[in-house]
């Protein structure tokens, strides 16, 4: 039972996360908008969730653990857990600093992933309140 | 990669937009300095920004890496009654450019307004998250 919940809920689970990452990417795009010599990079979403889904996340994605006695137990994983495939996005109109982040561009698709994530976030909801309806003893 | 880093690297550039405005103001108060501490005319200011990242791949923020001061020719006018006017009556000005500073003001505070907007539909995300599955 515990098992199919996993399974009903991993799959959000997954999209959830790579929403929030690619939050994050273009939040750092906004955020070097005027910084020289820095390239605009997003990531292929559907590509990175269909490989999440199918083999799960990357090992090193879990992040590292510190040990500081023998006994600890030692968690294989990088202490900066890279991103997906980062690629960097062309620039219709790259400025003349060698800076390829446009504005408008990123704040469009900002917004669409905020949406998206917002509307996972409902259907989790909405799938959790159903679930609760199905368990309870009326 | 915690789940509140969004809100450090839009915090990051929120703190960089806001040096680069001050800078400005720095620079559009003392467009008539004619001594400073380093003696001569004020010399315009300049931020450097850079991006944050620990690696090349990684994703980061914005820092400014430093503040230059301005290389281009100081403006000569000429006023033979100013106590430090030079033997042919030309006094040094600062170099700075107030219309050059104006637009570095706008863009900074547009990219300031984006970094708020960025940060605020984070948090809401965030909060709804934090209370999934709550309130049924």
């Amino acid at each position: 039972m515990i098992n199919q919940l996993n399974d009903a809920l991993g799959f959000h689970k997954e999209v959830l996360n790579l929403r929030q990452q690619r939050q994050q990417v273009l939040a750092g795009n906004i955020a070097n908008a005027d910084t020289p010599n820095f390239k605009a990079r997003d990531f292929d979403f559907a590509g990175e969730l269909s490989k999440a889904v199918k083999s799960g996340r990357p090992d090193h994605a879990g992040g590292h653990l510190a040990t500081t006695s023998a006994r600890h137990i030692a968690v294989a994983g990088s202490a900066h857990p890279s991103l997906h495939n980062l690629q960097y996005r062309i620039a219709a109109q790259p400025s003349m600093d060698g800076n390829t982040v446009e504005m408008e561009t990123e704040r469009v698709r900002f917004a669409d992933n905020a949406v998206r994530h917002q509307a996972s976030l409902t259907f989790l909801n909405g799938y959790i309140r159903s679930m609760k309806t199905a368990m309870q003893s009326e | 990669m915690s789940m509140f880093s969004i809100l450090e690297i839009s915090g990051s550039a929120l703190a960089a937009q806001s040096q680069r405005m001050n800078v400005t103001a720095s620079n559009l108060a003392n467009a008539e300095s004619v001594t400073s501490p380093g003696g001569g005319a004020y010399r315009a200011k300049q931020v450097i920004f850079e991006n944050a990242a620990y690696s090349a791949q990684a994703v980061g923020g914005v820092k400014v890496s430093e503040v230059v001061e301005d290389s281009s020719p100081m403006r000569l006018e000429y006023r033979p009654e100013h106590p430090l006017a030079n033997d042919e009556g030309y006094v040094e000005m600062p170099n700075v450019d107030p219309v050059g500073e104006m637009v570095n003001m706008i863009s900074a505070s547009r990219s300031y307004q984006a970094n708020v907007e960025v940060m605020n539909t984070s948090k809401q995300l965030l909060m709804k998250t934090l209370t999934l599955g709550e309130g049924m």
